[in-house]
């Protein structure tokens, strides 16, 4: 499975992941370092914020209540923001284009 | 020829491993060094209590960076390598095996060595404490043979053990020698609802308990008895009383420091070219009125590499992040903002019936910091309201129908 990902720089890059694992943990074991992920997915730091575009955010579950409020504290949230570290990579985001936000 | 390095960094732990990083994302182009006692690239120390623990993590998924992430930027790693000694004069550090590292800037990341017992039976087989990866994993290998286990010492690391050792189901007693849990980092209501939630998980919770020694049969431990005499039969003990800052070499080497090593606000110690970061620095913390304390937490050793990196390539900002951490136990997920110690009103923010709620901490009217169960909102929002020390009625902070961010708004000057 592959997955797109556009750094802080705009370089796009297209990697091979694994299901089962979440976006955060593909992001940081392909070296992404613009994605600091402190806590390690533990839905506290919101370091780990994400935008997926319009349509590939449709077959995305929907954003949880604590994913929400803890995307309040960031500066740059849109309507794409998610947090990676809830995002859990399936078939179903096969192709997935992400890009990782601005830091706060 | 010794070995030479612009920046060598003791420590590969949560604080080296951002400063290493930070130094190659911040395009510092000289060569750098991680001196590492464990044997494996950094990883992530919290889950050593939580998911690892639980064994719902394996070992891969809790590194901070790909094995490979390293030696790609040109960092090189030293692992299982102990520094014993610091010369500040030649700028030079040496290793237990004798090897001699030269210096340009020294960040010494060391974290601490866990406390151990002191009383009778301390060093039986079955004696665990969880600081490091060989912990955690000789705790994990003993756990099958196990029925019963006692936590000695109510603070984070040994709530969150025993929540994990009763999700293997294990027969869980914790010995807090204090009145209350978490007597040092929160306060009594906080205490009062983890203690209640232990119990209710089947935990016996003891306070008070004072620990006389740990009975051994044939090397291991079987037992351990309480100074008034009652003995808790058990095959495992777990030690979580905290940490003794690892700055003996540098002490050694004429630093300034007694609890860690001392530090001013750019992470300088009192030694040329010497930073420290992370659990084992003292620290003049904006959110403790300035008062010298060493904080563990992954925030801290984070922004305080940071700021030692952005002296070293000369931007210097001082430390001034607002402390945060969280907590795992079972469902709960506890966050804190700010600093609660020397609060001298806590203010109980929705109802803990409801496993959810906040608990508001002021000191002279000011809040200083807020614990959060199950409450991502106040976390959040609060934040604000300790970045700028907010000076905010009562009965409005009490009142959890009215959102954090409104009393932010209406209050900011
Ligand atoms: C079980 C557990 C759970 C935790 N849970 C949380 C949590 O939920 N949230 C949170 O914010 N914080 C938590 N913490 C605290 C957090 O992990 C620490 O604050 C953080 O790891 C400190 O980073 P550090 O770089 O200062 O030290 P460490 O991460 O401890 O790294 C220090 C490294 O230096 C090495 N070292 C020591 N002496 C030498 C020497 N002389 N030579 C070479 N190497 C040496 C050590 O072996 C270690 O690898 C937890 C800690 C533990 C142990
Ligand atoms: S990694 Fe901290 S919130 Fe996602």
């Amino acid at each position: 499975m592959t997955l797109t990902v556009i750094d802080r720089n705009g370089t796009e890059r297209t990697v091979t992941a694994e299901p089962g694992m979440s976006v955060m943990e593909i992001l940081r074991e392909q070296g992404f370092d613009d994605l600091q992920a402190l806590c390690g997915g533990c839905c506290s730091c919101a370091t780990c914020h994400v935008y997926v575009d319009g349509s590939a955010a449709v077959g995305l579950p929907p954003v949880g209540p604590d994913e929400n409020d803890l995307l309040d504290s960031s500066a740059y949230r849109t309507d794409a923001s998610r947090l990676s570290c809830q995002l859990r990579y399936t078939p179903a985001l096969e192709g997935l284009t992400i890009t990782i936000a601005p830091e706060d | 020829m010794d070995q030479h390095y612009d920046v060598v960094i003791v420590g590969g732990g949560h604080g080296g491993a951002q400063a290493a990083a930070s130094l190659r994302q911040n395009n510092f182009t000289g060569t750098v060094a991680v001196i590492s006692e464990e044997p494996d690239p950094p990883y992530e120390r919290p889950p050593l209590s939580k998911e690892y623990l639980a064994r719902e993590k394996p070992f891969e998924r809790i590194l901070i960076k790909p094995v490979t992430y390293w030696a790609d930027r040109g960092i090189e790693m030293i692992l299982g390598a102990r520094v014993t000694t610091v010369d500040p004069t030649a700028h030079r550090v040496t290793t237990a095996a004798g090897a001699a590292i030269g210096y340009g800037t020294l960040i010494w990341a060391t974290g601490g060595r866990p406390r151990r017992l002191s009383c009778p039976g301390y060093d039986l087989a079955g004696i665990h404490t969880v600081r490091n990866r060989a912990d955690a994993d000789g705790l994990m290998a003993e756990l099958d043979g196990v029925t019963c286990a006692v936590v000695i010492g109510g603070g984070y690391i040994g709530l969150e053990a025993a929540a994990a050792l009763v999700k293997a189901g294990k027969q869980v007693t914790v010995l807090e020698a204090l009145p209350r849990v978490l007597a040092r980092v929160a306060g009594e209501p906080l205490s009062r609802f983890y203690e209640a939630e232990h119990r209710a998980h089947g935990v016996d919770m003891r306070l008070g308990a004072v620990v006389a020694g740990i009975k051994g049969r044939d090397g291991r431990v079987c037992g351990v008895e309480l100074a008034d005499g009652q003995v808790i039969d058990c095959g495992m003990v777990i030690v979580g009383i905290g940490i003794i800052p690892a700055v003996e070499p540098l002490l050694a080497a004429g630093a300034v420091g007694s609890n860690g090593v001392d530090v001013d606000e750019y992470s300088r110690t009192s030694l040329p070219d010497i930073y420290a970061v992370g659990d084992c620095a003292a620290h003049g913390n904006p959110f403790a009125d300035g008062a010298p304390i060493r904080l563990e937490s992954v925030q801290n050793a984070n922004d305080q590499a940071l700021v030692a990196v952005r002296s070293i390539i000369g931007a210097p900002a001082p430390y001034h992040a607002v402390p945060w951490f969280w907590s795992n136990q079972y469902d709960l997920k506890l966050q804190t903002v700010g600093l609660s110690a020397g609060h001298d009103t806590a203010l109980l923010r929705g109802d803990p019936a409801k496993r959810a709620f906040s608990i508001v901490y002021l000191k002279r009217g000011r809040v200083v910091a807020i614990d959060c169960v199950n409450k991502v909102a106040d976390y959040v929002q609060g934040r604000a309201l300790v970045a700028a020390g907010m000076a905010i009625p009562e009965e409005l902070l009490v009142d959890d129908t009215r959102p954090l961010k409104l009393l932010v708004a209406e209050f900011a000057d």
